[in-house]
């Protein structure tokens, strides 16, 4: 993203949006895991910025926001790629070559398992079990599910969203 | 709940109906597209008023998939291109005649089975808690009401008292299936019992074991009936609000729950005076963020609280001191599914079947691993996994011999 001054706005607008959320759910009970996951969706990762916001807006120690921030795997501390891929290394994708899926995925994107490419279009990460066991090995890039892969589909794959930018 | 019958009767009057899997197996093969070709096709052959499309939870094969069955001959069809739809349309929807090369035909044959009660995976089954999944839109509460939804929340809040629905539970047998196989009669009557201003009811669906995902296929194929199991619990033990903890891995699956949760609101099945007693209950969906041990009942009610998912020492038990340190039900998806069934069709229906001792009802299975067909099945508590391998799955592929089988997870065991 190039450093303008819509950037700015942008920044603003999604505090505000967050500040909405927050007096939303302020007098839920057990309100930090659903602003915090909002809080992802709206910025794409938990920065230690939205973080102390959080923490001020619903009356919560920041201690305890982050430590629940590190605690769930979904929560993410470092901004995220424009696409998630997920490959899922629950035991039938595991038995059925999931490890080789991820080393194919590495190779191709140039990075490792929880990191995200220069480009900023990949962040590659593991997954429990999806419950596609049926489709082992299986993984997904945001919403869309691929069963019965090899790591030769893993480029052709890839190719789809590289061209969708 | 006669208006709702007579809007239900209608839907009835299509000649016939095309039930295609929506179920997460079925949309990474491509099942979207199918349907929409349908729709497209139909609309093409002036077929509108006649067909209807519908579109389901899993149907069980997700191997096979995209699959669909034609109603009302019931015929099965597999691994279906958006190019065959046209045939499919002009063959069997016009001309009544069957398009064979789509056939299912059993590893040990050459001859096509056309009819879906005639192939052995569902042969061999017995839906109870998955009664309506595969057959039903998930998304249409009608289709629901259709099946004789609600009309066990209506027995029980008009015609029971708790101690009643407690009964019957402890006479069914029914143990809870999210693992430790606890009674849910007694669980129920302990949170009855338990005095208190206020009370919990959750269903816990973390579905947590990798290779399990029959938690996910009642919740995306027949949500309604979780939602109306945990009404009669609220009612039984007296409380006010439900929570339904989904995993962040099933964003289908909290998607079909939060629409059905809005259209049981509006009909009034869930909300301020529940058919027109005093019985009010509300519910609310807490997604995951990702840790295994939230599928245990203490680490899940933290993580609903807003904390770390950190299991509590037991005792105190839940049914004490839960959520909120209020007294409170836990149960899986899958117990929760088989409820409103045995309180409509009685303890006894129910206990006879599984095995004569401890082990009553059904159980959901994921059938998965070097097997000819594999997916989702429900059989009665007793049947063996020789059969189920065998019978249902088809067997090995390549007549190989049956080595070992892991069940349940790495919380179950191996059996050889
Ligand atoms: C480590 C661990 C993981 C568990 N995971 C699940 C799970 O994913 N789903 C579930 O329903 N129960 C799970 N349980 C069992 C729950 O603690 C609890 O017994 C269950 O939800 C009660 O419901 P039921 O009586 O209907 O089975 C787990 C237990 C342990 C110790
Ligand atoms: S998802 Fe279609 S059969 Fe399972």
């Amino acid at each position: 993203m190039s450093e303008c001054c819509c950037h700015d706005h942008d920044l603003d607008y999604r505090y505000q949006r967050l500040d909405e959320v927050i007096a939303q759910y302020k007098d839920m009970p057990g309100a930090l895991i659903p602003v915090l996951h909002q809080a992802q969706l709206i910025f794409g990762y938990l920065s230690k910025d939205v973080q102390i916001r959080i923490a001020e807006g619903l009356g919560v120690p920041l201690s305890e926001v982050y430590g629940v921030v590190t605690f769930y795997s979904f929560f993410s501390l470092k901004p995220q790629g424009k696409y998630t891929i997920g490959v899922c290394l629950g035991t039938a994708c595991y038995v059925k070559g999931a490890a080789a899926l991820v080393e194919a995925l590495e190779e191709n994107l140039g990075i490792k398992v929880g990191d995200t490419t220069d480009d900023g279009m990949f962040t590659l990460s593991i997954t429990r079990c999806l419950g596609a066991c049926g489709l082992a090995p299986v993984l997904t890039i945001d919403e869309d599910v691929y069963g019965r892969l090899t790591p030769e589909k893993v480029p052709e794959i890839l190719e789809r969203y590289k061209n969708k930018r | 709940m006669m208006i709702l019958r007579r809007k239900v009767e209608k839907m009835d009057l299509y000649r016939r109906q095309v039930l295609i899997c929506g179920g997460t197996g079925c949309i990474s093969t491509g099942c979207k597209g199918v349907l929409n070709e349908f729709v497209k096709e139909i609309k093409n052959h002036n077929l509108t008023e006649e067909v209807k499309v519908v579109e389901t939870g899993c149907i069980g094969t997700c191997d096979l998939g995209p699959v669909l069955v034609i109603y009302p001959e019931g015929i099965f069809y597999q691994k279906v291109s958006v190019d065959d739809v046209k045939e499919i349309v002009e063959e069997h929807l016009v001309k009544g005649q069957y398009v064979k090369r789509l056939m299912y035909t059993p590893p040990t044959s050459s001859e096509p089975l056309p009819e879906y009660k005639d192939i052995p995976f569902f042969r061999h089954q017995l839906r109870i808690a998955l009664r309506n999944v595969g057959l039903i839109n998930p998304e249409v509460i009608e289709e629901y009401i259709a099946r004789d939804g609600y009309t066990a929340l209506e027995k029980a809040v008009t015609e029971m008292t708790p101690e009643q629905i407690v009964q019957v539970l402890k006479d069914s047998g029914l143990r809870g299936r999210g693992g430790a196989g606890f009674p849910t009669g007694l669980k129920w009557e302990f949170t009855m019992k338990a005095q208190s201003d206020e009370k919990y009811v959750i269903c816990n669906a973390d579905e947590g074991d990798p290779g399990a995902f029959m938690d996910r296929s009642v919740l995306e194929g027949d949500p309604h009936s979780v939602i109306e199991a945990m009404a009669i619990a609220g009612y039984t033990i007296g409380a006010k609000q439900g929570y339904v903890y989904v995993r962040a891995e099933y964003p289908l699956a909290v998607e079909r729950l939060g629409q059905a949760i809005k259209a049981a609101k509006k009909m009034g099945f869930l909300g301020e005076n529940i058919f027109g007693t005093d019985f009010s209950f509300d519910l609310e969906i807490r997604v995951g963020a990702g840790a295994f041990v939230c599928g245990e009942e203490t680490a899940l009610i933290n993580s609903i609280e807003g904390r770390r998912g950190e299991p509590r020492p037991k005792p105190p038990f839940p049914a004490t001191v839960g959520l909120w340190g209020k007294p409170t039900l836990i149960n899986n998806v899958e117990t929760f599914a088989n409820i409103p069934i045995i309180i409509l069709k009685g303890a006894e229906w129910f206990s006879q079947i599984g095995t004569s001792e401890k082990s009553k009802g059904t159980k959901v299975f994921a059938l998965a691993g070097n097997i000819n067909t594999t997916g989702l099945v429900e059989v009665p508590m007793g049947t063996t996994l020789r059969q189920v391998i065998f019978d249902l799955g088809g067997g090995i592929p390549n007549g190989k011999k049956f080595k070992a089988a892991q069940t349940g997870g790495p919380s179950g065991g191996c059996l050889t």
